[in-house]
């Protein structure tokens, strides 16, 4: 399980640029920034208040006004800085954030994304997830391919209600990525090890194409 | 002037059934506890409730909600709390879940006399529907309104006894936001500092949004998850 998580992680660390301001939800995105590759240096943004976001803190490092979205103790690195909620999210829809990393409950190939929400189930309710679709220059969503009961997350068209219309631009799950072009809508660019492009038709519900340059083995553990 | 009441008791006397309040906290960092506890033990009911989350099941505000005191919430997040998505669920909570950006805004909007204020964040969602749509330059946004309400309980780390206010850390978060859109603001301070100790440079809230300030008699400070190095992962 926790494989799988870091295979979905270490690839979206890959799609990192130096000198980024990122946002890292809660789950298999917090993972990324153990995966940050060498010599990228990016800024972490927290939307409960904090930009310069560091390692976890050691045991007696930990204080409780010093937390991330997800009421984790964090640190904060040198430079670092607290503000608050208003701040925060002007920063966010300001397109002062430029890329996060979330998870999600169902997306589809408009680039719909839904994941706070099963109606009569559950009900996380959306935080942040909203403005941050919004507001950041580039959303990674990332997932696990199917849910429990083996149906596909990446679905037809999203049935629960909506975090963001049309945002997602990156998918990325333990099996394949798929980026989405404007004209064309989700293109399956890298397949994991360990699949085939003919597994990746078979577990994935939502319309996509597949790229003429796809690359196979593209990531994922070690056989 | 001296705003400083001798207790949150005191500080809540004219808290009654049916008021609506602004309370600062995301999760459980930054909480008015002490204000939280006071209106727990006077009991006041049918309370609309504005604020990012709502504690646990058994801290910060989901105390007053497993109490039944709750009638409305106004929040982003539901999660981390049994009672409040069960009685979201069973229809005996009256919930209005509202983006944590649009939240954070519409407070600061209400404090700051903004009426309204058009935002890109929900658009072509289910929150869209009913809500004016206007496009500024190719983009679409939607229409959303200040909050003010009866009353705002904050935590800050120091106060002084003219209410202005410094937080600290990460417990800032929503405070400032809702110390400056309450009718009447309640400030519960970690420490109470004699007037001109606070740097004016560096007061986070000025003391004329806050109307009333208390000592904190004791602070729990939870952790939601204790998350440290090495990572306890299994």
């Amino acid at each position: 399980m926790s494989d799988i998580k870091n295979t979905i992680a270490a690839r979206a660390a890959q799609e990192l640029t130096d000198g980024q301001v990122i946002n890292l939800g809660i789950g298999v995105p917090t993972l990324v920034a153990n995966h940050v590759p060498p010599g990228v240096d990016v800024v972490i943004h927290s939307e409960n208040g904090a930009v310069g976001v560091g390692p976890a803190p050691d045991a007696l490092c930990s204080d409780p006004d010093r937390g991330n979205a997800g009421g984790a103790p964090i640190t904060l690195i040198a430079g670092g800085s607290y503000f608050d909620s208003a701040t925060s999210f002007g920063m966010i829809r300001g397109g002062h954030v430029d890329m996060t990393f979330l998870g999600t409950l169902q997306v589809d190939g408009e680039g719909n994304i839904a994941s706070y929400e099963i109606p009569g189930k559950l009900v996380a309710g959306m935080g942040g997830a909203m403005d941050l679709l919004a507001g950041a220059k580039t959303v990674n969503v990332l997932t696990e391919h199917c849910s429990k009961d083996g149906s596909s997350k990446l679905v037809e068209k999203c049935t629960f209600p909506l975090t963001g219309a049309g945002e997602a631009d990156v998918i990325i799950t333990e099996r394949a990525l798929f980026r989405r072009h404007v004209d064309k809508g989700f293109v399956l660019e890298e397949v994991a090890r360990g699949y085939t492009v003919d597994d990746i038709k078979a577990c994935t519900d939502m319309d996509y194409t597949v790229s003429d340059a796809v690359k196979l083995n593209a990531y994922g553990l070690e056989e | 002037m001296n705003k400083v009441f001798p207790s949150a008791e005191a500080a809540i006397f004219d808290i009654e059934d049916g008021a609506s309040i602004l309370s600062g906290g995301f999760g459980l960092c930054g909480n008015p506890e002490n204000l939280i506890r006071a209106l727990h033990k006077k009991g006041v009911k049918d309370l609309t409730i504005i604020s990012n989350n709502c504690g646990t099941d058994d801290y910060g505000l989901g105390i007053l909600l497993k109490a039944g005191q709750v009638k409305k919430m106004v929040s982003s997040y539901v999660g981390e709390n049994k009672n409040f998505e069960q009685q979201y669920l069973n229809g005996e909570l009256e919930v209005e879940l509202v983006p944590q950006g649009t939240l954070a805004e519409r407070i600061r909007c209400g404090g700051a006399g903004i009426p309204a204020f058009y935002t890109p964040t929900a658009v072509g969602t289910m929150l869209a529907e009913g809500k004016e749509v206007r496009e500024f330059d190719g983009r679409e946004y939607l229409m959303e309104k200040g909050i003010r309400a009866d009353f705002a309980i904050v935590n800050a780390w120091k106060g002084d006894r003219l209410g202005n206010l410094v937080y600290r850390k990460t417990a800032r978060n929503f405070n400032p936001l809702c110390a400056s859109a309450g009718r009447i603001t309640i400030a519960e301070v970690e420490q109470l500092v004699d007037v001109g100790e606070l740097d004016p440079d560096l007061i986070h809230t000025p003391g004329i949004f806050v109307n009333r300030v208390v000592q904190g008699e004791y602070y729990e400070k939870w952790i939601e998850r204790r998350t440290v190095r090495p990572k306890p992962q299994a």
